[in-house]
């Protein structure tokens, strides 16, 4: 089977997260940059198909910027074959990265037998990629995924709907499954899978190489914000049996005049 | 002059750090309390290329630099310090093979060790002898092809899990020094008995014994080095064992500092956090300091070793002063967490306790000053 797993890198979850000072974007100097982790299920997922399916070969398919390939290289040395990169801004919207990771995959020149992701990326938690990737590729698409088996033609998969309830999909490949935790335990990158990974191959494409443009952007960021930071809660003394109705006649009032709620 | 780390390095702390925290961090109380040995754990770890870290590449291991082993130490003992003494001591064990081996027993030693998950055991230490490591009693002695191995050994790390013993000895007590021989003893060799698992104060975890050597005879080629040639071996080994059990103590005390400032500032005295309180920033302080210049010592005492320099100063000044340092900060970090801190429902009781044996094992805090002071007034 051709597998495919499109990662995403984003900034450690520890990161203190600042706006650029034009306010474009983040600022990205100081981060510290992961695998998405919902990718990693994703990538586990696809060793495991490999695993159950002799002569597979994983592909990892990433769209950002490339200061630093972690994410592909821990998919890599957790034991997926090659990887693309489309080398791009790391402020893409969901539309251009969709379109992208779709030229990428055609490159690799391996027809997908399936295409795995993460159920959404966990910095700006679009959760749109994989339904849109989808869509353009003309394949079916479940999302939320937190059980699959199956063979090299049909699975099944269970997706997590509302409630905590299951939804079992039975889905013809190629397909593209969109996996959340639960799905399995995603293995550790050995170190010796570290050193192979430097070996493996790596192909660094261009947005244009992939037809990608500004035209295509279908969002545009404008200004990045931190929250306002939230005014220190108000404390009342009711202890004082006596003094209370004074206390509930002042919280009532602020109420309606600061918080504006009632 | 480059203090950053590369990037394979930087992917090496990584992974052990993961571990350290998704593996080892929540099972330490527990295996503390059963004082068992977390055998899944440990193997998992050696899975993963944590284990065996000095075994050269050609023989089949990572071929770390010993920076590299010292980062892979730091992150484990943050971890676990007791997990990380059970993982250690395969070092400890294989480094005296490392320096002093053949190529051939090399091969017949090392080269297993990674092919399967086996412990190995450092038997130096007697009742009698510890601090004192020139004046062992255990004898090694001549016998046709063979040499025959008779004595007591002491606080033997691994002892009961180990598939070898890497035992010092001397030829002749009187030679001192220079009758020191190393040899490797394979697990069930006739004559082995292993003790009982001693009941310790910390590293409840990893397996300590005391173990008899009752006319063990194996061949003369398991003697690393040839007769009496074991105390160069020794030494040497020393030169990269010491900041390696310094960059355990770095670990412990990271671990013991992280949890300081997280309950600083979220316990509340006085209506303000505690972070807020100037003698708490002052602990807090000192021990970022000395955490930092524990971890200096380390990495200059292994990046001497990796550029075939003279580290055994060095080495000394960092397993003194990162021990010393890791049972201060252990200490104050109890302090920190005041009546909580006192009890085995927070983590840093057990750290406390696990700080102490770093001061002890490989060298006493005074005998490192005891190297210090020789290596300055000799010089
Ligand atoms: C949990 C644990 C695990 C261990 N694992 C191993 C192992 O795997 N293999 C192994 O071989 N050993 C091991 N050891 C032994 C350890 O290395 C010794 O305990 C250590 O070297 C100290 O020796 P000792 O206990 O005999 O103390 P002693 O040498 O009796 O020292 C007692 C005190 O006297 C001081 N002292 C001694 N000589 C001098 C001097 N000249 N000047 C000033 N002060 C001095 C010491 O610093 C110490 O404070 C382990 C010990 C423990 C507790
Ligand atoms: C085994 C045990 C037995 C005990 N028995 C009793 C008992 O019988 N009866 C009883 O009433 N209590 C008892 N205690 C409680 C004990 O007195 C308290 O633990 C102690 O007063 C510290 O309070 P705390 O634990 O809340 O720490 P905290 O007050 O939270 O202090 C945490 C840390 O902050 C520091 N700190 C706090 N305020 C300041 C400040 N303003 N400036 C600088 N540093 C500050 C403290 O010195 C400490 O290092 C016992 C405790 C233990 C562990």
């Amino acid at each position: 089977m051709n597998i495919f797993v499109c990662v995403k890198q984003v900034p450690d979850t520890e990161t203190k997260i600042v706006p650029s000072a034009d306010g474009s974007f983040i600022e990205t100097s100081s981060i510290k940059w992961i695998m998405n982790p919902y990718d990693e299920f994703a990538v586990e997922q696809a060793l495991l198909i490999q695993a159950a399916n002799a002569g597979s070969t994983v592909t990892v398919v990433r769209v950002g910027s490339t200061k630093d390939t972690e994410a592909l290289r821990t998919a890599m040395a957790m034991g997926a074959d090659d990887a693309f990169l489309v080398e791009a801004n790391d402020n893409l919207d969901s539309y251009s990265i969709a379109k992208a990771l779709k030229a990428a995959i055609e490159k690799s020149g391996k027809k997908p037998d399936i295409i795995l992701t993460g159920k959404q990326a966990i910095d700006d938690d679009c959760l749109q990629v994989p339904q849109i990737l989808a869509t353009m590729m003309e394949l079916p698409s479940v999302s939320v995924v937190v059980g699959y088996e199956g063979s090299a033609t049909d699975i099944t998969v269970k997706r997590e709907i509302e409630g905590g309830a299951l939804e079992v999909y039975g889905v013809k490949l190629p397909a593209v499954i969109a996996c959340n935790k639960g799905i399995n335990t995603p293995r550790y990158a050995s170190l010796p899978g570290i050193m192979k990974a430097k070996k493996k191959p790596l192909t660094t494409l261009s947005l244009a190489d992939a037809g990608v443009s500004e035209a295509d952007r279908r969002v545009k960021y404008s200004n990045f914000q931190l929250p306002p930071e939230k005014p220190p809660g108000k404390k009342f003394d009711a202890t004082d049996a006596a003094k209370m109705g004074g206390v509930v006649k002042e919280v009532v009032g602020l109420l309606r005049t600061e918080a504006k709620v009632i | 002059m480059d203090f950053n780390f590369t990037p394979d390095q930087l992917e090496i702390k990584d992974l052990a750090m993961k571990f350290a925290k998704n593996e080892m961090m929540p099972k330490a109380h527990e295996y503390d309390v059963k004082a068992e040995l977390p055998h899944d754990i440990l193997e998992k770890a050696w899975s993963l290329g944590l284990v065996n870290t000095c075994i050269p590449a050609e023989y089949g291991g990572n071929g770390f630099s010993a920076v590299d082993s010292m980062i892979i130490t730091e992150a484990l003992a943050y971890g676990c310090m007791g997990m990380n003494t059970a993982i250690m001591a395969n070092d400890l064990a294989l480094l005296p093979i490392v320096i002093g081996g053949s190529d051939e027993q090399k091969k017949r030693f090392l080269t297993p060790m990674t092919e399967k998950y086996k412990m190995a055991a450092f038997c130096l230490t007697e009742p009698g002898n510890g601090s004192d490591a020139g004046g062992i009693k255990t004898t090694i002695k001549e016998d046709g092809d063979d040499v025959v191995i008779n004595g007591n050994k002491m606080w033997i790390t691994n002892a009961g899990y180990a598939d070898l013993f890497v035992l010092y000895g001397t030829t002749d007590p009187s030679l001192k020094h220079k009758g020191i021989t190393a040899v490797v003893i394979e697990k069930g060799t006739k004559g082995i008995e292993i003790g009982k698992k001693e009941d310790k104060m910390g590293h409840r975890c990893s397996d300590t014994r005391g173990i008899t050597f009752n006319n063990v005879r194996v061949p003369k080629a398991n003697v690393l080095g040839g007769l009496n040639k074991g105390w160069s071996i020794a030494m040497k080994t020393l030169d990269h064992s010491r900041p390696m059990v310094a960059a355990s103590a770095v670990g412990g005390a990271q671990c013991a500092f992280d949890h300081s400032v997280k309950y600083a500032k979220e316990r509340v005295q006085f209506n303000v956090p505690i972070a807020q309180h100037q003698m708490i920033q002052a602990m807090i302080a000192d021990m970022a300091m000395k955490i930092e210049a524990s971890r200096l010592l380390v990495h200059k005492a292994a990046w001497l070793l990796d550029n075939g320099l003279p580290n055994t100063q060095l080495a000394s000044y960092a397993k003194a002063f990162a021990a010393d340092s890791c049972m201060q900060i252990a200490t104050d970090a109890v302090q920190i967490y005041g009546g909580y801190g006192y009890s085995k429902e927070y983590p840093v009781e057990k750290i406390m306790r696990d700080a102490k044996l770093i001061q002890i094992y490989e060298g006493t805090s005074q005998i490192q000053r005891l190297v210090i002071a020789k290596e300055i007034f000799t010089r």
